[in-house]
């Protein structure tokens, strides 16, 4: 039934609006006036900030919204379809069959009481498109050419058995079963390792050119769009901003938006600066000596081997490592969360008590930690000023007037206004809310933070301005901050020296030019090679290069 | 841990549990008030014959030794005779179990499936008429007291309508048609109050479920809504229905108690009042001990059943 006489496009969005209704009935706009056009064979970007609509536009498509959110204006033409006009049932079919998606986390978006294979092949069995058989043979050879070890047994598992990588990877095969005319990915490599994602990008790019299918690609990441893309459509608070060809938006940014999400994106900078060599006093603010350390009642499940690791007044270490590698453990053992089994952590050249119940209030003030998802962090029933005092009244006995008057003071450095003071923590967007995650931190006057991962769930620009703020501070009050990321290419922008670790080891330490300069250690290389470069031709140098350092490790 | 390691675990802490609680029944029986030497004899007790009995009955022993020949009787399935007309208690209990069972299975059955049912419905359309109806019909009904519910049903089905028998005696001549007579108002009013709690479970388990990515997954590539529901939802949702549905169950057993009563049910409910209002020990021993068991075995099986429910516990990395 398939029309390929038609040369038109495959999918026409015509002043596409989007609202969501809140409990008083008051409709706002979070989609306003959309209008693009999809080719066959076309991959087209979606790119901006979270709640800039790029995945509600997506979804739109599919004539879904999400709980709240209403459909209120415009037109979705799937060639020739009215999609936002279909009934339930005929939506149904459409969604299977013509328009497929790949969701964010595959992990989260496997039904995890099924087999892979079940859910994969689901939508052509039960429609009867296919025979089981067929379409289990169809989705071995969609494995394989995804290049998924064990094609012909790795649908038999369940979604907790195999890799995020590798999750991933299922879902476009699911996603392609039905050989679908459009493919929706909305933000597919988001959740994995910056060293899986080049490989996974690789195999989406190679499915939808292989298969001529088109796709709407949603990301915030400009640099890794530039990959496969053919037309960019830059997104800000449910507008478009900017349209064009791949090559024009990243070589000749037109608005200013684009520009400054250009100079957000996560490259690796033209010159590492490496900061002039200074003798630093010894001993030094923070050293970790041989520390070994593991999980389990015995500590059987060693996290972290023979770590030696210093952090000196007033400087930058970053720790780099992936999921696994052991690098916020190092920051939970440093901050007393952890005990060690052999080793030990030394303040000033004083040996800290292992356990966080054992160190005296002095030394906890010291260091601080500040989380990764400031949003659990900071308890969502309590005022920012009791957050902020709380530090304040714990640490240097001040009373609660004091402290308010100081929280007043502290907001305004991490450029906040200050009346937030009054406000509860689900009030705030994920940026401000990573400022109050800081400044609790800050509350105690400490001379180390623990910075876990902090930037790493926002969005490129807002990232970019923590950063500052860190640099900012760190300035102003002399701070050491351990800065913990699996982004080399944030950590070799603000770091002094860096840390690369893997498998519970550090695998080079050193002056942040020296280590990511060659000769470096093939992992650091691996991940240098993992950084999205600003140029559509960088994936597929990059990923011959990935498979020739993984073996590379393999053989260390 | 091995799936086999963790049901070993299981089936410990269940045995552990039940004899912690044997003592417990053990020491409650011993602290009511009065001598079981005086009920027995009633008025004609000189001191002379109460120790006679006493001696005969082993009431001179040390407590724990009492306890222990107790417990390994009752273990071997010897449970004494009663002290009342000295009739052999597991005689009695085997006749009266068989009736409980058949109450309490009778309900299982029809509340179990109509409450997960009830669940679902209610949780297509969160907010709708049909959600608005389930959910507050069960929150009226939690409300109420089973013998409350029970004087309600007899005063109209037995009463004023005479459709139904007020009083559920057995005879041996019973035919399938009488017993499902005699059963339908008990096993009502059972259900009614153990529907209510397993309706709201359900509907709150796949709710959650519901609000999942993997649902606005599978939404999106299509799945109709009866096979979202049944084959996506609820095997996701089974660990706390399963656990809220052998919390009823468990309640249940002990439920009937007081509607057997009510209906002048011959089960071991009633076996237990009459026990109790004769200081009959051995008996309300006994049934207070199965009554337990039936509690800790229903626990334990659906601390089982979820842990295999689950299929990141079944097959491992």
């Amino acid at each position: 039934m398939r029309d390929t006489s038609q040369n038109g496009p495959l999918l026409k969005v015509r002043n596409l609006d989007v609202s969501v209704r809140d409990k008083k009935g008051h409709e706002y706009k979070i989609v306003d006036d959309i209008s693009f056009d999809v080719q066959p064979g076309e991959v087209i970007a979606l790119i901006g900030e979270s709640g800039s609509g790029k995945t509600t536009i997506s979804l739109g498509c599919m004539g879904y919204t999400r709980p709240g959110c209403y459909i209120t204006g415009g037109t979705v033409n799937l060639d020739g379809t009215q999609v936002l006009d279909q009934s339930l049932p005929k939506l149904q079919e459409l969604r299977g069959k013509e328009i497929t998606y790949v969701a964010q986390s595959a992990a989260a978006s496997f039904n995890s009481a099924m087999t892979i294979d079940a859910q994969v092949i689901e939508i052509p069995v039960i429609t009867g498109a296919m025979s089981r058989e067929a379409a289990l043979a169809k989705a071995e050879k969609l494995y394989s050419d995804l290049e998924l070890p064990d094609p012909g047994s790795i649908g038999k598992r369940y979604p907790h058995q195999v890799s995020g990588g590798q999750l991933q990877r299922l879902m476009a095969a699911m996603a392609m079963i039905s050989d679908p005319r459009l493919l929706i990915l909305d933000e597919p490599t988001t959740a994995l390792d910056v060293t899986t994602q080049i490989e996974v990008l690789a195999s989406f790019k190679k499915l939808i050119k292989d298969n001529n299918t088109a796709a709407i690609y949603v990301t915030h990441d400009l640099s890794l769009v530039a990959q496969v893309a053919d037309h960019i459509l830059v997104l800000k608070n449910g507008q478009m901003v900017e349209y064009g060809t791949t090559e024009q938006i990243i070589s000749d940014p037109q608005h200013e938006y684009t520009q400054a999400l250009m100079a957000a994106a996560h490259l690796m900078p033209d010159e590492i600066h490496a900061a002039p060599p200074v003798i630093q006093p010894e001993p030094p603010l923070l050293q970790v000596k041989g520390v070994t350390a593991g999980y389990g009642t015995q500590q059987e499940i060693i996290a972290l081997r023979d770590i030696d690791l210093a952090i000196h007044a007033g400087e930058t270490v970053g720790v780099i490592g992936e999921s696994g590698s052991g690098k916020t453990t190092l920051g939970r053992l440093i901050s007393g969360l952890m005990v060690p089994k052999s080793g030990g952590v030394f303040l000033d050249g004083n040996a800290l008590a292992p356990g966080v119940q054992q160190r005296s209030r002095a030394e906890l003030q010291q260091i601080q930690f500040a989380f990764q998802m400031a949003d659990v962090a900071l308890n969502p029933r309590q005022r920012l000023n009791k957050i902020l005092s709380r530090p304040m009244m714990f640490y240097q006995g001040f009373k609660q007037a004091e402290a308010t008057k100081e929280v007043a003071r502290l907001l305004e450095r991490v450029g906040l206004p200050t009346e937030f003071a009054w406000r509860f923590p689900p009030e705030l967007s994920g940026g401000q809310r990573q400022r109050v995650n800081l400044a609790r931190a800050l509350a105690a006057k400490p001379r180390l933070i623990i910075c876990d991962e902090i930037t790493s769930a926002l969005d490129t620009i807002v990232a970019q301005q923590i950063l500052d703020l860190l640099e900012d501070l760190q300035d102003e009050l002399g701070l050491s901050y351990m800065f913990i990321t699996h982004d080399i290419a944030t950590v070799s922008k603000i770091s002094e020296r860096i840390a690369v670790m893997r498998h519970g080891r550090i695998l080079a330490q050193g002056p942040v030019d020296q280590v990511l300069s060659p000769p470096c250690h093939e992992y650091t290389q691996l991940l240098l090679n993992s950084v999205p470069e600003m140029r559509t031709d960088w994936l597929d140098e990059a990923v011959i290069e990935r498979r020739k350092l993984v073996a590379a490790l393999d053989g260390i | 841990m091995s799936i086999f390691e963790i049901l070993g675990q299981r089936l410990i802490i269940g045995l552990g549990t039940l004899l912690f609680v044997s003592v417990l029944v053990f020491l409650g029986t011993e602290i009511l008030p009065g001598d079981v030497a005086h009920a027995i004899l009633g008025q004609g007790a000189t001191p002379e014959l109460v120790e006679q009995v006493r001696e005969r009955l082993g009431l001179n022993e040390p407590l724990h030794v009492r306890y222990f020949v107790w417990l390994t009787n009752f273990v071997s399935g010897d449970f004494g005779t009663s002290l009342a007309n000295g009739a052999d208690i597991g005689t009695e209990i085997g006749r009266r179990a068989s009736n409980t069972i058949l109450l309490a299975l009778s309900t299982a059955l029809i509340s179990v499936p109509l409450a997960v049912a009830l669940g679902l419905m209610a949780a297509v359309k969160p907010g709708g008429m049909v959600d608005r109806t389930i959910t507050s019909a069960s929150l009226a009904l939690i409300s109420f007291p089973d013998f409350l519910v029970a004087v309600v049903l007899v005063t109209i089905f037995a009463i004023k309508l005479r459709w139904l028998p007020a009083i559920a005696s057995i005879r041996p001549s019973y035919e399938l048609l009488d017993w499902v007579r005699i059963l339908i108002l008990p096993v009502t009013a059972l259900s009614f109050t153990i529907l209510a709690h397993m309706v709201r479970m359900t509907r709150s388990a796949v709710l959650n479920v519901l609000a999942s990515p993997a649902i606005e997954m599978a939404i999106l590539k299509g799945v109709p809504r009866k096979r979202l529901l049944l084959r996506h939802a609820l095997p996701n949702a089974l660990g706390p229905i399963i656990n809220v549905v052998a919390l009823n169950l468990a309640y249940l057993i002990s439920g009937v108690v007081v509607i057997e009563t009510l209906f002048n049910f011959p089960g071991l409910g009633r076996y237990m009042v009459e026990a109790v209002t004769n200081r009959d020990v051995p008996i309300v021993q006994t049934c207070a001990m199965i009554f337990c068991s039936f509690y800790v075995v229903l626990n334990m099986s659906a601390d089982i059943l979820s842990i295999l429910a689950n299929p990141r516990v079944r097959y491992k990395k």
